[in-house]
């Protein structure tokens, strides 16, 4: 296998954290602090694993309780009814855990926002009066004095230490490998920009659940070993609200959505903690808790996104290091990836009495469009013709209320936005929905997954598609930090990375100045000489009627007019549409 | 049927007198929410700080000595108001604006993580310091009105719950006239629907914030300053009601403080209900299953709307 050098270098520092904490075990003298250190891994685990749907996703969880809980409590019911060894109970912990996360992420992932974060926090506490109410409010686990070891029971408690850094070593390789797959860069753009993520063909749905699972099975085993080492669970302890807000307080501290931040949190949040419990919580109950509060509200006024990123900003800058492109020279692939059975000329798109409604309001009212294999189509309409709505009917954003739309043959109705993309449809919006803090090529890779077999191709798919709209010098950029023309032009090479058949672009030319609409018109143009059908929306009339051959105008949710550029221009209900009654009139004056 | 219909009407008015007190926390909290969307873990704190201030007005400070046993503990509620306000003021103004408002806006996750962080750490002193202070003893506001009810029928209404409801429902109102009719509550709603354009049309917006949120903890106070009348409490409490607060306010809506109160009475009433069908320790399990019906049904809740376009 080979590592890029950023991945080789994460690699290190996990076997030089290993080590250092292995010394730090042979250091300490003491039973006590073994315990901590010991409760300082399984509380980084725990945070990564919030860390893992939360912080590269962006869905926010406030019940990560349900997961370690479970987990502890497969561990504790294991050993007391079924005589099962933690050996065996930590991973079938892990697999309940996972099918938690199915089962509460198939329900909550219909929910966004604040929403999401509030549902979640119902799930264990929910679970929490459950547990109460069959009877398992304390569980010592029996001590198993014929075969300790094979029931996880040490005396030396370096041995726990050991096990819960080898926990803490799988979570880091499994985050490490996370962030460096499609699956990272999947979950970042759904972080970023869900929609947008949706169109350019990520299945946001499949790698949130993936994520909330994954996240869910490394918590409970998190959970469970901790069962193991304090010897009793009781249903406050391991599904109360202190360990969803003691996994997110750590994460948060540390450092949302890095690899080293939740380490960073539990290292120096737990301990405190411990140690102010120890020393104050005796002389006066509660000043440990206060203490607390302050520690985290101080850091947090001096560092809001944590310490990790304010470390790394101080020293780094946030720009990140130039990634190598890809080898291929620069070599644009040949186009037709695709089988292409039709001809050249057949109809492509055909869309026949598409109707959709948003209460009252008719937004689109029986539309009929045949966009031809090859054509470069536009259409036109005022501000609130149904433009938009129309490219958010055929990709899968909207359903329509009636009507058809088949592409290839193939009806597309019913088919959500990252299946849309999948069958050969790219899309560009109409204010650019970027993932800002992406670079340039990361951006356009989001969007090549969908046509790629594996990511060095998807990496290579997305250099081509830059380099055909000719953004290839700034692949490493952010993308937050691009000109409007940039940004225009990095999502149109988002949407052909995939090597679409068609593309809709959503008022691509809106407000751009006259050097830049050469430059994206010179763009488009070549993108349709090299045979993509390209279907253009747009308000003004000018710089379309230089750009495609043929016209429809869209008003009311109704196509009142269809053509060549020159015969539409002069149809005096486009005038109206345009210019109000008055000016048809005189024009039609003026043509007799 | 397990129950009765007598079962059926005590239930049911008992949650409607419970829930006028839990429209009135979730009122104060979705001021907050809605003015400033920021997710205020402290939110049961202060409601447990209302419930100390009227237990302290009314046994130390005399007001029960001094009004008599049942009027004086509903002033003493009254009063927990403007000193939590005063409390939520010089804490919004030294901590919480820091990580909220304009500013907040340009960070990742729009200062979601920091204000959530604070707010953690707000609830984690007052929690905590309350214990020092007030001592881990469970307590309560002793007043004849709790062990003596009116009779309609067959059934029972607690007095003490009567007049919680009637002081709750006046106070709900007279917020949501302050909010539709006085300036500064027009400027608060200006805020909230768009603090951007606000700024821009010369309303304070960090005020407006800072009113919200002390109005929103100073509400919730005087509601807890009513429930600390019918049931004892400790400085852990206020965990318990951030729950209901929150299932209240989502379930009316995010941002809504109309909605905010029906969501409130509506989770009085299936605490109280769900005690005909369900052994007592699962009628929070109650509230969460409901919770996560609407949400799923209609995530925008009762009142709420949902605003997207791409």
């Amino acid at each position: 296998m080979s590592f890029s050098p950023a991945v080789k270098r994460q690699l290190w520092s996990i076997v030089g954290f290993a080590v250092a904490v292995l010394a730090l075990m042979a250091f300490l003298q003491s039973d006590y602090f073994e315990l901590v250190l010991t409760q300082v891994l399984l509380w980084a685990v725990m945070s990564l694993a919030w860390n893992i749907l939360c912080g590269y996703s962006g869905y926010f969880s406030f019940g990560h309780a349900a997961f370690w809980g479970l987990g502890a409590y497969t561990v504790a019911l294991g050993l007391i009814h079924f005589d099962l060894s933690p050996w065996l109970t930590i991973p079938a912990g892990a697999v309940v855990g996972g099918l938690a996360g199915a089962l509460i992420g198939f329900p909550t992932f219909r929910l966004r926002g604040h929403y999401f974060a509030l549902a979640m926090l119902a799930y264990p506490l929910a679970t929490l009066y459950v547990f109460q109410w069959l009877g398992y409010q304390e569980i010592p686990l029996p001590m198993k004095r014929e075969a300790p070891i094979l029931y996880m029971q040490f005396a030396d408690p370096r041995a726990y230490v050991a096990l819960a850094l080898g926990l803490l070593v799988v979570t880091l390789l499994i985050s490490l490998k996370v962030e460096n797959s499609r699956f990272g860069i999947s979950l970042f753009a759904i972080k970023q920009n869900e929609p947008a993520a949706e169109a350019a063909g990520i299945d946001t749905w499949r790698w949130k659940m993936l994520a909330l699972m994954l996240s869910g099975a490394l918590a409970a085993m998190a959970g469970g070993l901790y069962a193991v080492v304090l010897l009793v669970v009781t249903p406050e302890a391991v599904f109360g609200m202190l360990v969803s807000a003691q996994a997110l307080i750590l994460a948060l501290f540390g450092g949302v959505g890095s690899l080293w931040g939740p380490v960073i949190g539990a290292a120096v949040l737990v301990p405190l903690a411990e140690g102010l419990n120890a020393k104050l919580g005796d002389v006066l109950p509660g000043i440990q808790g206060v203490v607390y509060g302050v520690a985290i509200i101080a850091i947090i006024l001096l560092a809001p996104e944590g310490v990790y990123w304010r470390i790394r900003d101080r020293f780094a800058g946030r720009l990140p290091e130039a990634v190598p492109m890809p080898a291929g020279g620069g070599a644009i692939p040949a186009m037709p990836r695709q089988v292409r059975s039709r001809m050249a000329g057949e109809d492509l798109l055909v869309l026949r009495d598409l109707g959709i409604s948003f209460g009252g309001l008719r937004a689109l009212d029986g539309v009929d469009l045949s966009v031809p294999e090859g054509g470069l189509y536009g259409i036109i309409g005022p501000n609130g013709a149904g433009k938009t709505t129309l490219f958010n009917v055929i990709n899968g954003f909207l359903s329509p209320e009636r009507g058809s739309i088949s592409f290839a043959g193939e009806s597309l109705v019913g088919l959500r936005p990252n299946q849309v993309c999948r069958k050969g449809i790219g899309r560009t919006f109409q204010v650019v929905r970027a993932f800002p803090r992406m670079t340039v090529l990361e951006n356009v890779t989001a969007g090549a997954f969908v046509g790629a077999a594996d990511d060095a191709e998807a990496r290579y798919m997305a250099a081509a598609a830059l380099d055909r709209v000719g953004l290839g010098a700034r692949a490493n950029a952010l993308a937050g930090g691009l000109t409007n023309r940039e940004l225009r032009l990095m999502e149109l090479a988002r949407a052909l990375a995939p090597q679409p058949r068609l593309v809709l672009l959503d008022e691509t030319l809106a407000g751009l100045g006259h050097d830049d609409l050469d430059a994206i018109l010179g763009a488009i143009r070549q993108v349709s000489a090299q045979g993509v059908t390209v279907l253009i929306i747009e308000h003004t009339m000018q710089a379309m009627v230089q750009l495609v051959d043929h016209f429809d105008v869209l008003d009311h949710g109704r196509l009142i007019a269809s053509g060549t550029p020159e015969t539409v221009v002069r149809n005096s209900q486009v005038i109206e549409a345009y210019l109000g009654k008055k000016w048809a009139e005189q024009v039609a004056v003026a043509a007799k | 049927m397990p129950f009765s219909l007598v079962d059926f009407l005590q239930a049911l008015a008992a949650g409607i007198l419970v829930g006028a007190t839990y429209a009135l926390m979730c009122v104060g909290l979705g001021i907050i929410f809605g003015a400033m969307r920021v997710i205020n873990f402290a939110q049961g704190d202060f409601l447990m700080l209302g419930m100390y201030a009227a237990f302290y007005l009314a046994t130390a400070g005399g007001l029960s000595a001094f009004l008599g046993p049942s009027g004086g503990p509903i002033i003493a509620a009254f009063l927990a108001g403007p000193i939590v306000f005063a409390l939520g003021w010089l804490l919004h103004r030294f901590i919480v604006a820091r990580v909220t408002g304009a500013g907040a806006a340009q960070t990742e996750g729009a200062g979601a993580y920091g204000q959530i962080l604070t707010t953690l750490g707000i609830s984690l002193i007052l929690q905590n310091g309350g214990l020092i202070v007030f001592g881990s003893a469970p307590t309560g506001i002793r007043t004849p009105l709790s062990r003596s009810s009116w009779e309609i029928g067959d059934i029972l209404l607690n007095q003490s719950r009567v007049v919680s409801f009637l002081v709750s429902v006046g106070l709900a109102v007279a917020v949501y006239l302050f909010l539709g009719h006085t300036r500064q509550g027009k400027a608060l709603r200006a805020a909230a629907d768009n603090s951007q354009a606000a700024l821009y049309m010369g309303i304070d917006v960090d005020k407006a914030h800072r009113v919200a949120w002390s109005l929103g903890v100073g509400i919730t106070a005087v509601a807890g300053g009513l429930v600390a009348g019918s049931q004892s409490f400790q400085p852990y409490t206020g965990f318990d009601f951030v729950i209901v607060m929150y299932a209240g306010v989502v379930l009316g809506g995010l941002g809504s403080i109309l909605g905010a109160f029906w969501g409130g009475l509506v989770i009085g009433i299936v605490q109280q209900m769900s005690t005909l069908i369900l052994p007592y320790q699962l009628q929070n399990t109650a509230i969460f299953v409901v919770f996560l019906l609407i949400i799923f049904l209609r995530p925008q809740g009762m009142f709420g709307r949902l605003s997207e376009r791409t």
